[in-house]
């Protein structure tokens, strides 16, 4: 069956092998290049799925809260202190104000949360822009140092000059957060999430405390968006405003939507698969947008869990054709 | 006493949807409230449920003060609710709409999923135990992969009635059980709210507009009308009482 190879093993296994091996196979700096922002906007796009996808609170603040990030850890390696320390600050103090400003925001919803959220991430924006003194206004920070060394006994140390040891860098934290989201999804947490945004009102007649999990879900998810922000920041050199942009959200958003909301494949099938299409498509210049439209417009019409969400729908409905066979089967057997 | 009601009143814009309603529930029994429609039921248990605040009145539940509590701490308090139209977790499969009514009654919390402890795992295993056992209980153990959009009707309100029911509470709220469902359906659901209550032990207390079902199943009645209680007993005493007769069968005798 060509979708059941979803569910095997040795698929991911294969999938981690080939993912370890990459720097060998790609030797274009410029598409590796391409391949580490895939990696970063794949922890971004699976953390907005959390609370988007999972929890069905869009939130457009996401940019923003990586933008906190971005900019949290280039001041703080910039003023000394060690990236390993800065990056879990920056998530944590992406989370910070992720919390205070979910506690009014999470009490509106639908379209209007979505709105308030956009105006968090616009506002985030604003700031990076005109406090000077601090974030360097539309000039932004340059000059941010990449991750400090890390030293091994015996070994010497891992630095992390090259594109393969940032490749891998990046790799590892992508693989954290897939572990993470899988652990959240897979769990009666993941369900009373699933569940708030399924129903509301039966979710908290049947005892969660929704507020309480849409809030817990938005800092999980802004935590990692900070995160990727720090990672970006270090990684890139420098940061400008247009790190929080919007229009960084709605990529992430687009790459969700086709490659699959709650799902966790979707979101990083997105980040590769969208850019890389892009990439193609450079041909067709601003044209390309137009190709995106459609694009979006008929995935969300005919599939609207995404480009996984209809492997999924099909493999399931084989499934039920196939069991229903079997019954059948028995159940002639029987008379 | 298990719940106490005392002078709730609901106004919606200036309308009183309930209007100063008394009501006990005794420990073990069935209550059934009826009336016809618009008379306040569904708000009376939306007050209950904590759903909607009321206008004015206190409501306890064993002695404890419950009023204007948020709707997921008086589920935890003990009181499980059905609703008229069938609500259901329809995007997740039968099993996961079961686990979720459960999660009340688990202890981990987000360290304990990240980090897979001791406690997650009991949690688990405890919560499928329970799932099981729920599934056999309302007759639904062969659907447990099933999506809700897979179920009949009647299944459906089984399955409705398995949430309220897997949290484990000490009086279940059914607003319209056998709505919509036609007769043979409706006896498979009066089964299972009296096994219910004489094997699980809950107490029960239902909305219902089939008299001849509520009048076999019901200890203890009471009859709303615009929001007014206008008579309370046993069934046979409503099916003589001529304020009932006027207001709710429309002078015709009860079938």
């Amino acid at each position: 069956m060509a979708v059941k190879f979803l569910r095997e093993k040795w698929i991911y296994v294969l999938l981690l092998v080939l993912a370890l091996a990459l720097p060998l196979l790609v030797t274009n700096r410029y598409h590796f290049q391409i391949i580490i922002m895939g990696c970063l906007f794949s922890i971004a796009t699976l953390s907005m799925n959390l609370i988007l996808g999972y929890t069905g609170q869009a939130s457009l603040a996401h940019a923003g809260f990586f933008g906190l990030g971005a900019y949290g850890l280039a001041l703080m390696t910039k003023s000394g202190i060690s990236f390993w320390l800065a990056l879990p600050f920056s998530g944590l103090f992406a989370a910070l104000i992720g919390f205070l400003i979910g506690l009014p925001t999470l009490r509106t919803r639908g379209s209007y949360f979505a709105i308030s959220t956009m105006c968090f991430g616009v506002i985030v924006s604003l700031v990076a822009g005109n406090w000077i003194e601090v974030t360097g206004g539309f000039n932004g920070i340059v000059g941010i140092p990449v991750p400090s060394p890390i030293p091994l006994p015996f070994l010497g140390e891992i630095s992390f000059q090259t594109q393969a040891a940032q490749y891998y860098l990046v790799l590892a934290f992508l693989l954290l957060t897939l572990l993470i989201m899988n652990r959240l999804v897979h769990s009666l947490l993941g369900l009373s999430f699933m569940a708030i945004r399924n129903n509301e009102v039966l979710a908290e007649a049947v005892g969660v405390p929704t507020f309480v999990g849409k809030v817990l879900s938005f800092v999980v998810a802004n935590f990692f968006a900070g995160m990727a922000g720090g990672i970006y920041a270090s990684l890139m050199g420098n940061i400008s405003p247009g790190t929080a942009s919007l229009d960084l959200t709605f990529n992430w958003l687009v790459f969700l939507l086709l490659g699959g909301v709650a799902t966790l494949s979707g979101p990083i099938v997105g980040a590769f698969a969208i850019p890389v299409l892009m990439e193609y498509l450079q041909f067709l210049a601003e044209y390309r947008m137009i190709i995106f439209g459609v694009l979006l417009i008929v995935v969300i019409i005919y599939f609207p869990r995404g480009l996984m969400g209809a492997f999924t729908t099909l493999q399931e409905r084989v499934q039920a054709v196939y069991g229903r066979r079997k019954e059948a089967v028995k159940g002639a057997a029987r008379s | 006493m298990l719940l106490e009601a005392e002078n709730l009143t609901k106004h919606f814009a200036g309308l009183a949807a309930v209007n100063n309603v008394s009501l006990n529930v005794k420990e073990g029994e069935i209550l059934a409230i009826v009336g016809p429609n618009g008379a306040g039921k569904s708000v009376l248990f939306g007050l209950i449920s904590g759903l909607l605040r009321p206008t004015s009145g206190h409501i306890r539940m064993q002695d404890t003060e419950i009023t204007g509590w948020k709707p997921h701490r008086i589920a935890r308090q003990g009181i499980a609710r059905t609703f008229q139209t069938t609500a259901l977790f329809d995007q997740l499969r039968v099993m996961d709409n079961l686990a979720i009514g459960y999660r009340q009654r688990t202890a981990g919390g987000f360290w304990s999923t990240l980090l897979h402890t001791r406690r997650w795992e009991e949690d688990k295993n405890r919560t499928t135990a329970k799932v099981m056992e729920i599934l056999s209980f309302i007759g639904l153990a062969e659907k447990a992969f099933h999506f809700v959009s897979a179920l009949s009707q009647a299944e459906q309100k089984r399955l409705s009635i398995g949430v309220a029911l897997i949290s484990e509470p000490k009086m279940i709220l059914l607003d319209e059980p056998t709505g919509g469902l036609i007769l043979e359906d409706t006896d498979q659901i009066t089964d299972l709210i009296k096994k219910i209550h004489k094997v699980a032990g809950v107490t029960v207390c239902l909305i219902e507009h089939k008299m001849r079902m509520v009048m076999g199943l019901a200890d203890r009645m009471i009859v709303l009308n615009f929001g007014s209680v206008i008579a309370e007993g046993t069934p046979v005493e409503i099916s003589q009482n001529p304020k009932v007769i006027e207001a709710y069968l429309g002078g015709e005798s009860v079938a």
